[in-house]
């Protein structure tokens, strides 16, 4: 069986992880792949921790990632890139935005938001690769394109023709949020 | 034509080409988006039924009829509608009937981890198991033909990881479906004994029929390559299966209730070792074991959660999962929490801070038991919340009462809260019931209900007057009240409680993720004012941060609600940009 190309999406719920992953979706189709993209909505949409995960190849059966098997972990928080960091797998990526978000138990004093992140992931042996998607939004010309510089971050790191991925944007994006959406991709790729 | 879908979303498209014509439904993740995309078919009448029983009702009346109808629910929804399921076993079909319903196998979004082909087990009906959404489709369709084929309702169950994963499928044209002839036959379709007795020998007869039709129906096939180990498996575990045991021999059973012991032994005939795997219930196994065959289940799975490849790699092969990149230090959870400007955040708070008895109830609402608002001691299930109050109060008597209240939003109210203020009347109770009217139906994701003056479709249609219901169930003290006047609603909390009598609290405001809600600019701190007494904090509100010693406020997260400004007392947060609208 030939191998799939396994992304996996992690955040906090209301970024917009779920446009990333239809959009990915959406870049599969057009090249001709089989594609399976596996969301959970409901309560931990409410601002928790979410998951989603995208695998396209010439077949794909199950729509989970396992630990160690992800090519891309693409992170909406780094926290969350903590977390879920044994999911890279050898060779693997991980691209992740530099805001940080802390939950309820860091708000309320019960537990500490962890220093220097993005270091020890690194210190581990895994490829990090880091920007400040809310800095590019906000060039962008609006804070709610975070999801979409990232898309133009992770398109950088697939192996697919750019022109797709913006042909699969302007599928998914409403009209009048297209050009400040094109912009942010943009700023991602660049 | 290929399309990226849903599997909830190409359970509607299979509704729609199968011809369906009537769709009522009640929300619940995982199942909320069949019956949201069917809406968006002009051919389908669809609705939100007040709850699953009267849901499954409007179905079986409109199969009666001579239509094709459906009717979709997450898992502890069949609970509700279990009673005019298990007697429409009975009464059987006119125009095929299907019953959707979405388990949540790891407790995504669910209260119990129920496994409902206990349900099809015991209410005597068939039920299949699509494994991805292109089978979502494809089964639904043949759901109907079963369903009129051997005169029964067929239920077709999904776990959240096919509702809720997209993959491919081919669309297909709408089938043109007549409606059937209705024909009056009291023996059929009027349960009383003496009918009863009659059809419980046909459903027993049918299911031997279904037994023998699963034996012979393509929905059941074996993948016969290496036959060291052989597997049984269906719905999303199949496809954790062809991963994880790319050479492994396969049945895949579309079909999970009835099961043919035949094809099962011929299956077992040809390979070495026989394993079972399925998530929760030991439901495949147990039927092989009753038939004397013997198979590997339950001793090197667990009943709990959902399975992944590997972990079906380290029960079969015992494969290790290998050791990965783990942080050394514990990652702080995240948990869901209320949003921003939500308006129970204020409810909570006085409740909390009245350290009364919360019997809560099921909706966004139910995060009202985390930290800091730590308010709700007790929660079931849908409405129970009224049901358990009264209990409490004739268990430790009517002073307990005003210590005392049962909170449930405005869809869960009509769900099933009434009966519970009835009984409450009628029993004389004296509970104080608070109903979180924030006009949707929230947690599944804003779908309208008998409450907010809007069908599925969004077209206007009457609302429920819930003060003219509670006076009418006769109910005398019925206030409504702003949670975000934090002082005002306190003072109603505490004269209702005490008055000793039945009382409904209508909380009123809406769901901050409202289109028409807008609170304008976000909060800030004004630091030359803050004193860090963190009294802000005790609202539990994600965008308020202490960081580095100081109060913040997340300004991409605050929706400029403003319900902090009523606990801060030096009167150090305001809008930012420095104008208090």
């Amino acid at each position: 069986m030939s191998k799939t190309t396994n992304v996996m999406i992690v955040g906090v719920g209301g970024q917009g992880t779920l446009l990333a992953s239809r959009i990915i979706g959406n870049v599969a189709i057009k090249c001709g792949f089989d594609v399976k993209v596996s969301e959970v909505h409901g309560m931990s949409q409410r601002g928790g921790s979410v998951v989603t995960y995208v695998k396209f190849g010439e077949k794909v059966h199950s729509p989970l990632i396992s630990e160690g098997e992800a090519d891309i972990l693409l992170a909406f928080e780094q926290l969350e890139a903590y977390r879920y960091m044994q999911y890279v797998g050898k060779g693997g990526k991980l691209l992740v935005n530099t805001q940080q978000m802390d939950p309820m138990p860091v708000i309320t004093g019960a537990a500490q938001y962890p220093s220097d992140i993005l270091g020890k992931i690194a210190a581990k042996g895994v490829e990090v690769i880091e920007v400040d998607a809310l800095a590019l939004a906000l060039e962008a010309g609006n804070v709610k394109s975070v999801n979409v510089a990232l898309i133009g971050l992770m398109a950088k790191h697939l192996d697919i023709d750019k022109q797709v991925w913006l042909d699969a944007l302007r599928d998914t994006v409403p009209a009048k949020f297209l050009e400040v959406n094109l912009k942010a991709f943009e700023l991602g790729y660049r | 034509m290929k399309k990226l879908m849903l599997g909830n979303e190409a359970v509607a498209r299979g509704a729609y080409e199968a011809g369906v014509t009537v769709v009522s439904s009640y929300p619940g993740t995982p199942s909320t988006e069949i019956t949201e995309y069917i809406s968006k078919y002009d051919e389908i009448y669809s609705e939100w039924a007040s709850n699953e029983k009267v849901a499954t009702e409007v179905a079986i009346g409109a199969s009666i009829a001579g239509a094709r109808s459906m009717t979709a629910m997450k898992h502890v929804g069949v609970n509700v509608a279990a009673d005019p399921l298990y007697t429409a076993s009975y009464t059987g079909v006119n125009g095929g009937l299907v019953l959707m319903v979405a388990d949540d196998p790891g407790m995504h979004s669910s209260q119990n981890e129920q496994d409902s082909r206990n349900h099809a087990k015991a209410c005597k009906v068939p039920m299949l198991e699509p494994a991805d959404s292109s089978e979502c489709k494809e089964y639904v369709k043949r759901a109907y033909e079963i369903s009129e084929r051997f005169d029964t309702p067929v239920m077709v169950r999904l776990t959240t990881r096919v509702a809720h994963s997209q993959s491919l499928v081919e669309l297909d044209e709408r089938e043109a479906y007549e409606l059937k002839e209705m024909k009056k036959d009291p023996s059929k379709y009027v349960m009383m004994p003496a009918m009863a007795i009659k059809r419980h020998v046909f459903v027993e007869e049918r299911m031997r029929d279904l037994a023998t039709f699963a034996g012979e129906s393509d929905l059941n096939r074996m993948e016969i390559n290496d036959t060291k180990i052989g597997v049984i498996a269906a719905g999303i575990t199949y496809q954790y299966v062809k991963e994880a045991l790319p050479e492994a021999s396969v049945l895949k059973l579309g079909m999970v209730h009835p099961i043919n012991a035949d094809l099962i032994r011929e299956f077992a005939s040809k390979v070495e070792k026989l394993y079972v795997v399925e998530e929760l219930d030991p439901f495949i196994e147990e039927f092989c074991r009753a038939a004397g065959i013997d198979v590997i289940g339950k001793e090197v799975f667990t009943l709990l959660g959902e399975y992944t490849p590997a972990l079906i790699r380290k029960a079969v092969l015992g494969e290790e999962i290998p050791a990965a990149n783990v942080a050394d230090e514990p990652v702080p959870n995240r948990p869901p929490v209320m949003c921003p400007g939500c308006p129970h955040r204020g409810t909570f708070y006085v409740l909390h801070k009245l350290g009364l008895t919360v019997c809560g109830d099921i909706g966004c609402y139910t995060l009202g038991a985390a930290a800091p608002l730590s308010s709700i001691d007790a929660c079931v299930c849908m409405g129970a919340s009224i049901g358990m109050a009264h209990g409490m109060e004739k268990a430790r008597g009517k002073e307990f009462s005003k210590k005392a209240v049962a909170v449930l939003g405005d869809s869960t109210f009509i769900h099933s809260g009434i009966t519970g203020l009835i009984d409450v009347v009628y029993n004389q109770g004296a509970s104080t019931v608070i109903v979180l009217d924030n006009s949707i139906t929230g947690m599944t994701g804003h779908q309208q209900n008998p409450t907010t003056g809007y069908t599925i479709k969004n077209e206007p249609t009457s609302s429920v007057n819930l003060i003219d219901l509670a006076h009418a169930v006769g109910i005398k003290r019925v206030v409504v009240a702003d949670p975000f006047d934090l002082a005002e609603f306190e003072r109603v909390v505490k004269e209702e409680t005490a008055s000793g009598e039945p009382s409904l609290i209508i909380a009123q405001r809406p769901c901050a993720l409202l289109k028409n809600v807008n609170y304008g600019a976000p909060c800030e701190i004004d630091p030359q004012k803050c004193v860090t007494c963190k009294m802000c904090m005790k609202l539990g509100c994600p965008a308020i941060v202490y960081k580095d010693g100081k109060m913040h406020i997340d300004q991409s997260l605050c929706d400029g609600c403003e319900l902090c400004t009523r606990v801060c007392k030096p009167g150090a947060i305001r809008k930012a940009g420095g104008s208090n609208e």
